[in-house]
This record gives structure tokens, C-alpha cells and sequence, in this order.
């Protein structure tokens, strides 16, 4: 648990310090939001060779137990219980309302065990939630002694399989343990950058060793958090507190394809978790709102926040997420849009500093996904 | 030859008869990143000392430039428009943003030397 007020720093602090980062707070750490290539060629290289992340920040969460993955079911809408051994799943956190405390990713250990990662600045309410809604009916373990590296990119795999050969075998959304060197290492292919890539878990006294080894190839650079950003905005993936909120569902979010078919009215374990009755009629009934991505005209950014309205000045919605995308060298964004302006009759508008930018409604990602499906 | 600096990392070159040209300083440019927008005034507009003038957007944030003197606006660096990068290469050079005809010459006595400004940045 982190205290109150205390900043944190992750396994690879020095070694981020070392190389030049530009350290920033974040969700409670010190961590590096550039390091001296710059965000846009740590993008760039990312999508062409390998970047090396350290989100050791992030929660890495052990549910163990007979009733584990029965439990995790009454808290998301995803399907565990049919989770093949060593498949990884992407799932949320839903509350009372059907509204969204946190996304996450679940993988099947066997032995009745769960692998969970949870965003960072989340991390000590999910470990709360667990406890709370799970903790009679499994363990819940939070690990203080693990690092997450993150390595992403169409050169990833060569990389890693320079390393240890059989990350070949791997596919998207599989996992793995083995050994690197005589580091024992837990990996999946996954990410959030959009590219083929892997997240490796491992004890935190290897995190250096660990990250030199995969920085010695020349193909690898460190990637900071400016650059993760920009990388997953491309590649249309939600971030809680801005796609993913409280107050809104999944469905709201344009999350269905999440929602497993089993916990859907109708499947085998329909329902039964928090919020079910909600996120249910919004599947079945449809929902006002949805999020869209957004490409305005010109070069000005139009970020988080921002409104949207049509021709006539009708509130159409707001911006979650904005910036700028490298790769297309152009301003993208995604936003939270009234779904009957959205069927390209209206003509859309973004408000910027007093300034109306017009915008088009564009289908997600941005940016192509690059996963290796085998 | 003159150039002085503010708080807000801009440095002012006077260039005689009440006519300055302003940009930013190199920290603030490393500070602020890979740039990738800049909007700026139009000739003939006012600027007033403490006010912004012309907004600078970064990968990551947008950051507003605070006019450091009062004056007309003479002339705008319209290539930072399609070039934002010029700014990121050569702040102190190139990558000028505004030419201002100063109301308040003494306003000029306000800013820092470069020494001074080394010191202020240094903390």
C-alpha cells in the first residue's frame, strides 16, 4: 500500500534517471515521462522497432483459491470461468451503477489461480474492492515485490526470442512462464500501444538486469509515459478517467465487444456481477452515448475536455482524450458523442480556446493494430 | 545588442528605435518537448504585459506564452505555423515568435540579464 502523501519510485528508477528521463508524479511514482530521444521518436521508434516500458507502477494482483475465478466473476462482466490456462483477458471493474472503477487484465494461472494487472493509480481501491467483495471467498494477494516491463513493437518478438526462443510459440493475449538468464519471468503477449509486444512480470531485484539485457539489442530504446500515451490514443484504447469512468458504463464507453457473450442476457452466467442490471439494458436497449474518435481539421490539438457541438450550437459531447498523433502526424482525439450526431449529417465542431475547430467522427483505432494472432 | 528574460522563459531582443523581437528561451523549449502546434497572434494586435499572446502546444500539454512587454504586434513568425519544430532547433534564433513595437519602454528594465536569468533558472 502506498502512504499517504509518499512518493513512490519503481525497481528502475536510477537506471531511468541514468539515461537522461525527464522524471514526472504520477499516480503516486516518480516515473519518466521522456527520456532525451523525445516523445515523438520514442513513438515513432515504438511502432517501428522496439520500445522498452517500465510500468512497474501498475498493480499486479494474485486471486487464488477454488472459488477464484467464480468470485471475479461477480465484480466484471467478463467471462473467467471458461478462461482457457494461460490466456490472458481484458476485463473491467464495474460498480452499483454499472459504471466502470477500473479496467484490468486477467490471466488464468491454473491451480485456481488468477493473475490480475490493474492500472496504477487505481491500484489501492481495486486491492480494496477485491478484498472487500472477494475476500471471504478467495485470496487476494497484492504483490510488493514485482516489476512489469513492457516491450513493444513489430521487433519485439525478435528481441525477446534472442533471449528465450520460446516466447515464438506465443500468440496475442497468451502467457508464459520462463526463465531469461536466471531471472524467472512471467510474460504475456499484450500491451497497450496497439503493436505485437509482451509485458514481463518479474521479481524486482532482476527489473535492472532484466531491462539492460533487452536494452543491449540495438533495436530496443526506453519509451516514457508521454510516448504510451500518444501510442494508445492512436490505437483507440480507453483510458480510466477519461473514456472509462464512474458514471459511465461499458456500453456507454464502446466496450461491448468486452462484455463476454456468456454474462449477457441470454448466456450461460447471465448477469451476477455489480451494476448488471444497467450494463444489460444498455446492451439491449442501446445507450445515448458512445465514444467515437474525432480528427480535427488542421494542426491544432484538440485535447481532454473540450466540447463538441453541431452547426446549431447543440451540446454533442466532450473530448476525453486529445493530443497528437505521431504516426499520422496529425491532431486525434477521442471523445464521449450523442450517438444521433454521429451518422455524418451533422457537421461537428470542436470548442478550443473560443475557437470552433470542425472535426470528423472517424472509426477506432487510428493507428492499425499489430497483434500477432499466430 | 540587447536580450533580456523574463520569468515566463521568454527572452526580448531589442533591436533599436522601441522595436523588440521575443521567443522562448532553450529551457523552455527542453521543458516543454517535441512541439507540435503554435498559435499566434495577427500583425496589429495588442499585447498587454502579464496577458497571453500566443498558446504553444507540445506531444504533451498546451502551454500559454505571457506577453513579457506591452506594445502593437509588428510581425508574427508565420512559419512556426507549419513548423513548429523550427522552435524545438533554433529557440533563439529561427524559431522567434513576435515582433512587438514597445508602448512602455521601461518596462523593459523589469526583465532579467542572461545572467540573471541563468541564476533564476538554476533554482
Amino acid at each position: 500500500m502506498s502512504i499517504l502523501g509518499e512518493i513512490q519510485t519503481t525497481p528502475l528508477h536510477k537506471m531511468h534517471v541514468d539515461s537522461g528521463a525527464k522524471m514526472v508524479p504520477f499516480a503516486g511514482y516518480e516515473m519518466p515521462v521522456s527520456y532525451p530521444l523525445g516523445i515523438k521518436k520514442e513513438h515513432s521508434h515504438t511502432r517501428q522497432s522496439a520500445g522498452l516500458f517500465d510500468v512497474s507502477h501498475m498493480g499486479q494482483i494474485k486471486l487464488s483459491g477454488e472459488e477464484s475465478m467464480r468470485a471475479l466473476e461477480s465484480i466484471v462482466p467478463v467471462d473467467i470461468i471458461d478462461l482457457p490456462l494461460m490466456r490472458t483477458r481484458y476485463a473491467l471493474f464495474t460498480n452499483e451503477n454499472g459504471g466502470v472503477m477500473d479496467d484490468l487484465m486477467v490471466t488464468n494461472l491454473g491451480d485456481n489461480s488468477l493473475f490480475l494487472v490493474v492500472n496504477a493509480a487505481c491500484k489501492d481501491a481495486d486491492f480494496q474492492h477485491l478484498k472487500n467483495h472477494l475476500g471471504s471467498k478467495c485470496e487476494v494477494d497484492l504483490f510488493e515485490d514485482l516489476a512489469l516491463l513492457a516491450l513493444q513493437g513489430p521487433k519485439a518478438s525478435k528481441v525477446l526470442s534472442a533471449l528465450a526462443p520460446s516466447i515464438n510459440e506465443m500468440t496475442f493475449m497468451t502467457a508464459k512462464r520462463l526463465v531469461i538468464g536466471d531471472i524467472d519471468c512471467f510474460i504475456t503477449r499484450s500491451g497497450y500501444t496497439g503493436e505485437d509486444g509482451f509485458e514481463i512480470s518479474l521479481p524486482s531485484k532482476d527489473a535492472q538486469k532484466l531491462a539492460s539485457l533487452l536494452l543491449s539489442s540495438e533495436d530496443v530504446e526506453w519509451v516514457g509515459l508521454g510516448a504510451r500515451d500518444s501510442l494508445r490514443l492512436e490505437a483507440g484504447l480507453s483510458l480510466y478517467g477519461h473514456e472509462l469512468d464512474d458514471d459511465h458504463s461499458p456500453v456507454e464507453s464502446s466496450l461491448n465487444w468486452a462484455l463476454s457473450k456468456a454474462r449477457r442476457s441470454g448466456g450461460e452466467r447471465e448477469g451476477n456481477y455489480l451494476g448488471d442490471n444497467v450494463v444489460l439494458s444498455h446492451l439491449e436497449n442501446g445507450t445515448e452515448e458512445k465514444v467515437f474518435g474525432l480528427m480535427p481539421e488542421g494542426k491544432m490539438p484538440v485535447r481532454d475536455g473540450a466540447m463538441i457541438e453541431d452547426e446549431n450550437g447543440n451540446q454533442v459531447g466532450k473530448v476525453t482524450s486529445g493530443g497528437f498523433g505521431p504516426t499520422l502526424n496529425k491532431p486525434i482525439s477521442i471523445a464521449r458523442l450523442k450517438t444521433k450526431y454521429t451518422k455524418g449529417e451533422s457537421k461537428l465542431f470542436a470548442l478550443v480556446r473560443e475557437k470552433r475547430i470542425a472535426v470528423e467522427v472517424v472509426k477506432l483505432p487510428f493507428v492499425k493494430h499489430n497483434y500477432y494472432r499466430g | 545588442m540587447s536580450i533580456k528574460y523574463s520569468e515566463d522563459h521568454e527572452w526580448v531582443e531589442s533591436k533599436g528605435d522601441d522595436l523588440v523581437v521575443i521567443g522562448i528561451t532553450d529551457f523552455a523549449q527542453e521543458q516543454l518537448g517535441d512541439l507540435v502546434y503554435v498559435e499566434l497572434p495577427e500583425v496589429g494586435d495588442e499585447c498587454v504585459r502579464g496577458e497571453n499572446i500566443s498558446v504553444i502546444e507540445s506531444v504533451k500539454a498546451a502551454s500559454d506564452l505571457i506577453a513579457p512587454v506591452s506594445g502593437s504586434i509588428t510581425e508574427v513568425n508565420s512559419r512556426l505555423e507549419d513548423e513548429p519544430e523550427i522552435v524545438t532547433e533554433d529557440s533563439m534564433g529561427e524559431g522567434w515568435f513576435i515582433k512587438v513595437k514597445l508602448s512602455n519602454p521601461e518596462e523593459l528594465d523589469d526583465l532579467m540579464d542572461e545572467e540573471a536569468y541563468n541564476s533564476f533558472i538554476e533554482d
